[in-house]
């Protein structure tokens, strides 16, 4: 029995990774969250919105990188995510004045506004594939690991090796800025609190005096920021396919409903729970037992209960355990 | 509300899908107008004078209603279930569009005017249901009634919390956490914030014990005393005439006996047809 | 404009679009549009069963189109013996005691007391799982490891094709059943993500088991309800007929295939529309459509209104998977990587939409029209970009702008989407 070591093994297979990816979809379900709050319905583009805000940025990186400019180890993208949210706020800007505001307007049911997000994915996947085609992009750049295995080694004298990525330690560090940001934004700032107030009773928030146009417009802003910097820690954690980001979008409502509709604080443990769920579900546990069993009790195979693929069965397998005993979310949700 | 099946875009087709729209869905229609005040000067400080009209193009339900309330009085508008006491005071605050008549404030008219341009212009509205921001703390929710103010609003919310000083000590509590009658507590601070000229209260009683009703009346009073003048709609209609300076009871629409409270309780024929002999 | 002359005039439309192909392109290139039309129309008529008559919000059409595609595979393709005889058994006996687990667990969750049936149920299925790996793992690998490179898999049936049409709306229907039972009963609001990760994993399972269906490996040559080019080519009595119609043997022998096809499928769509046209107009359809316009009220009048969006929801499914097994047999091979949700979803979806939801000649029309421009708004978008860069010096600008043209249906078919919804919301047939 090595326990040491099997925790080593479990942080560098599960933990570590499910964190980052805990935290990017937590990112991508606070946009979705959002937007089901203030606007009332679900945004069937959001994926395509990071898609599009992702190559923004990456668009302006290789830009960066064409001008010399790099920031040393970490990676260029990051000085490239304001452009991306400036590209990505002007898009949904643009599409709110143009699509979204005559349904507002008309006080049209919730519905017709999803089936119009079905259109506004199939625009802005187009203008994606458009822009920077179909395929893998490459655009992350500076040090690949905060600890790659051999110092870690060298440092504990551990048997089994542990690799921190640096992207792994950008996307926690961003996530926990982003965030505190968000809930400050929220909870302590009078824009903050009048779009609360809007999303928790419409009427009454008229009544008082605030605006409609500004809170929607100040939300959209937010979700471009939320959906760009969670597309490129994505796309830097793992790899920028436009394909890839559409697919985002069945584990970010999964981590929305997860965590209660409309609630932020929902919306960011629904991400940790599926992305807990898919990395330890898809993982074969051979090494980890074997570090902690007797020799004896061994296992033959690789452990590992589903295949990679069937990552979606499991955000699938997730949501329905959690509709069933708990049916609106750990947290529940109602408003922002 | 007026809006029939037929409206593709208001056409659900039943779909309840929480996964995909929040049920709160979109608010009500409000009537956009946006004209501006005209300054009417003479008469009451606030008036819906000769008031006929429905909601959107509906059939009227006001019949040449007027409403009036001056300055530290309270006015009350009473009557039988569907007689349009609550349609009257929505006309008041401009939740339905006119078509004759007018609703003139402190020496302006403001007929053109939206419900939110009304607020504006010095009208505090607690509307009968979903009246506070239930996921809001207490303090917010006074905070967002004086959305408006750009000035220290530090001395109104202690005002708010003299007078409902239970407030005070649930500050930091979710409102919609609290009892029926600290809710409508915080729905009348709420209309405070604004610092009002005048205060409309739709049916402020319902739904809450006797108990708690005498305190709110005891505190709507207390409003009044202070110079605000108060304009309110109440199911309880004796206990509502007791405090009235001024009485309004309708029927279909139509303005039926008018008087000083006192005057209405005693008047035999309001007594025999609604207040049950 | 009556209602009818507005039917008529839209499906005038629909002939003139599919007709002046053949003039102006060729009568191959219509016939395409045409058969992928007719298929398209009935996806869209299953479509608009679930939205249009129940307000059900099914975004897993992919899946139950490609559950008709798997069932293809499964009818018709000859068995491959060898690979039953590795571990046939093995897999089918994983499968029942998987299948069975679940029966136990949730046999156990009903029956057993409250206080340690989540325990039971935990059990059941950690254990059922465990012996269903031991039981079907080995029987997979022996399977998959038959002639990998040319079979690898269990085969089908070896029954006649056009019996996979039925066989791929079981199959659907089985999978809309399991989803509805699941997602109507215990919440009928959770639908619609429901089918989106269903969709997801139907589609992960076509491309993982290649015992069942080969997998990414694909399956080709799937047998064809017509005859093949090649026999009727060399068959003299088709060519001399082919001679007749003025036509060369290659040519005549292409049509001759897709015209067949074509029949088969308009007879399918015939009859799809005929069976939705009577529900709806049954007491059935008014019931739905009651349910529809006032779940409340229908409820209090005693309808059940779960069990009636269930039987609708799997009659729809059904449909779907019909029409995506006919268009498996028209493709004559299932490749499970070219399922994309955008294009089996999303395109239905703006089918039914812009055809005008709940109003089956609606659908249809819908299916045909949105089925030609995905086809033809790719060289239409070539030929005006050829016309907007042609002034253009040659650089990489013009090469990207030119290599992108492909992305452009894309972007038209959310176009159209918003301005149908925005300037004509009941689309081109409405309702009433």
């Amino acid at each position: 029995m090595d326990f040491l070591n099997a925790f080593v093994a479990l942080s560098n297979f599960v933990l570590i990774p499910a964190i980052a990816y805990g935290s990017q979809l937590a990112l991508g379900a606070l946009g979705v969250t959002l937007v089901y709050g203030i606007l009332r319905f679900s945004n069937f583009a959001h994926g395509d919105t990071m898609a599009f805000g992702t190559m923004v940025a990456i668009l302006a990186t290789w830009g960066l990188q064409a001008a010399g400019v790099t920031l040393g180890p970490l990676p260029t993208a990051l000085l490239a995510i304001p452009v991306g949210i400036l590209g990505c706020a002007a898009l949904v800007l643009a599409t709110d004045r143009l699509v979204y505001r005559f349904y507002r307007a008309q006080k049209a049911v919730p519905v017709i506004l999803v089936i119009v997000s079905m259109g506004v994915m199939f625009i802005y996947n187009g203008i994606t594939r458009f822009i920077i085609g179909p395929d893998d992009q490459a655009f992350a750049d500076g040090a690949r690991f905060l600890i790659n295995a051999r110092q870690f080694r060298e440092m504990t004298g551990l048997a089994e090796p542990l690799a921190i990525r640096s992207t792994q330690a950008i996307t926690l560090v961003t996530a926990l800025i982003v965030v505190a940001a968000l809930f400050w934004f929220l909870n302590r700032t009078k824009t903050g609190k009048s779009m609360r107030a809007y999303s928790d009773n419409e009427d009454l928030a008229l009544l008082s005096g605030i605006d409609p146009e500004r809170v929607v417009r100040v939300t959209w802003i937010i979700v471009a920021g939320l959906a760009t910097i969670a597309g490129v820690l994505y796309g830097l954690d793992k790899t920028y396919k436009p394909f890839t980001y559409f697919q985002l979008l069945l584990p970010i409502f999964a981590a929305a409903i997860v965590g209660g509709l409309g609630s932020p604080l929902g919306a960011i443990a629904g991400g940790f729970v599926i992305a807990f769920s898919e990395v330890g579900l898809t993982y074969a546990w051979k090494k980890v037992l074997t570090y902690l069993l007797p020799g004896p009790l061994e296992p033959d195979g690789l452990v590992q209960l589903l295949a990679t693929d069937y990552k979606f069965a499991v955000s699938f397998m997730i949501l329905v355990i959690v509709l069933l005993f708990r049916p609106t979310g750990l947290f529940r949700g109602k408003s922002v | 509300m007026g809006l029939g099946m037929s409206d593709p875009l208001h056409d659900d087709r039943g779909n309840r899908d929480r996964s995909i729209t929040n049920p709160a869905g979109q608010g009500a229609p409000l009537p956009g107008h946006r004209g501006r005040a005209r300054p009417a000067p003479g008469g009451p400080f606030l008036i819906g004078d000769a008031m006929t009209g429905g909601y959107g193009r509906g059939a009227d339900i006001l019949h040449g209603c007027t409403i009036a309330v001056d300055r530290g009085e309270i006015a009350v508008i009473v009557g039988p279930n569907g007689a349009g006491k609550s349609t009257a005071m929505k006309a008041v605050f401009g939740m339905l569009s006119l078509r004759e008549g007018a609703v003139r404030l402190d020496g302006e008219d403001i007929s053109a005017l939206s419900p939110q341009d009304r607020v504006k212009k010095g009208m505090g509205f607690v509307p009968q249901t979903s009246n506070i921001f239930t996921s809001l703390s207490v303090e917010e929710n006074l905070e967002m009634g004086a959305f408006i103010r750009d000035d220290d609003i530090r001395e109104t919310m202690e005002q708010v919390f003299d007078l409902f000083p239970i407030l005070r000590e649930k500050r930091r509590q979710p409102a919609g956490e609290l009892s029926g009658g600290q809710r409508q507590q915080v729905a009348v601070g709420r209309a405070l914030m604004t610092k009002p000229k005048v205060l409309m209260l739709d049916e402020p009683t319902a739904g809450v014990s006797p108990i708690v009703m005498d305190e709110l009346f005891d505190r709507i009073i207390e409003v009044a005393r202070s110079g605000l003048p108060v304009l309110m709609v109440e199911q309880n209609a004796r206990q509502a005439l007791e405090i009235a300076d001024k009485g309004y009871v309708l029927v279909q629409g139509r303005n039926a006996h008018t008087g000083t409270g006192r005057d209405l309780l005693a008047d035999p024929d309001v007594r025999r047809s609604f207040l049950g002999g | 404009m009556t209602q009818s002359l507005r039917t008529v005039s839209v499906f005038g439309l629909v002939a003139v679009l599919i007709l002046g192909t053949g003039v102006l392109q060729s009568w191959n290139s219509a016939l395409l549009i045409l058969n992928m039309g007719l298929v398209s129309a009935i996806m869209s008529l299953g479509v608009n069963l679930q939205w249009g008559f129940a307000g059900l919000f099914n975004v897993g059409v992919m899946g139950f189109v490609a559950l008709g595609g798997l069932s293809v595979v499964l009818v018709s393709m000859p068995p491959v013996g060898e690979a039953w005889a590795a571990g046939g058994l093995r897999i089918l006996a994983g499968l029942a005691l998987g299948a069975l687990s679940v029966a136990c667990a949730v046999l156990a969750w009903t029956r057993a007391p409250r206080a340690w049936r989540g325990w039971a149920v935990a059990a059941i299925l950690v254990a059922g799982f465990v012996l269903y790996r031991a039981v079907f793992a080995p029987g997979a690998a022996a399977v998959e490891s038959v002639n990998a490179a040319t079979s690898g898999y269990l085969g089908g049936l070896g029954l006649p094709v056009v019996l996979a049409w039925p066989v791929g709306g079981l199959l659907a229907a089985g999978a809309a059943w399991i989803i509805g039972k699941t997602a109507l009963g215990l919440r009928s609001d959770y639908l619609a993500i429901a089918t989106l990760g269903i969709a997801e994993i139907v589609i992960a399972i076509l491309k993982n088991e290649d015992w069942l269906a080969r997998g990414v490996k694909n399956v080709i040559g799937l047998p064809r309800p017509v005859p093949n080019e090649i026999d009727l080519q060399r068959d003299p009595g088709f060519v001399e007929s082919a001679a007749g119609w003025g036509l060369d043997p290659t040519t005549a022998s292409t049509l001759y295939v897709k015209a067949g096809y074509a029949l088969l499928f308009a007879a399918v769509l015939i009859a799809v529309l005929v069976l939705a046209q009577l529900a709806l107009r049954s007491p059935w359809g008014r019931m739905m459509r009651a349910i529809r316009d006032n779940e409340t009220a229908a409820r209090a009048m005693g309808k059940d209104v779960t069990r009636r969006h269930l039987q609708v929801f799997v009659l729809g499914s059904a449909i779907c998977g019909i029409a995506g097994a006919m268009m498996t047999t028209l493709d004559g091979q299932l490749t499970p990587s070219t399922y994309q949700p955008l294009r089996y979803t999303f395109l239905i979806w703006v089918m039914v939409i812009v055809g005008g939801s709940g109003n089956n000649y609606g659908a249809v029309a819908g299916g045909f029209i949105i089925w030609f421009l995905w086809v033809q708004v790719e060289p239409m978008g070539q030929a005006l970009m050829g016309l907007i860069t042609a002034p253009m010096s040659d650089g990489w600008l013009k090469a990207h702008l030119l290599d992108s043209v492909q992305h452009m249906r894309l972007l038209t078919m959310g176009l159209i989407l918003l301005l149908v919804l925005r300037f004509s919301p009941r689309g081109l047939i409405p309702e009433r």
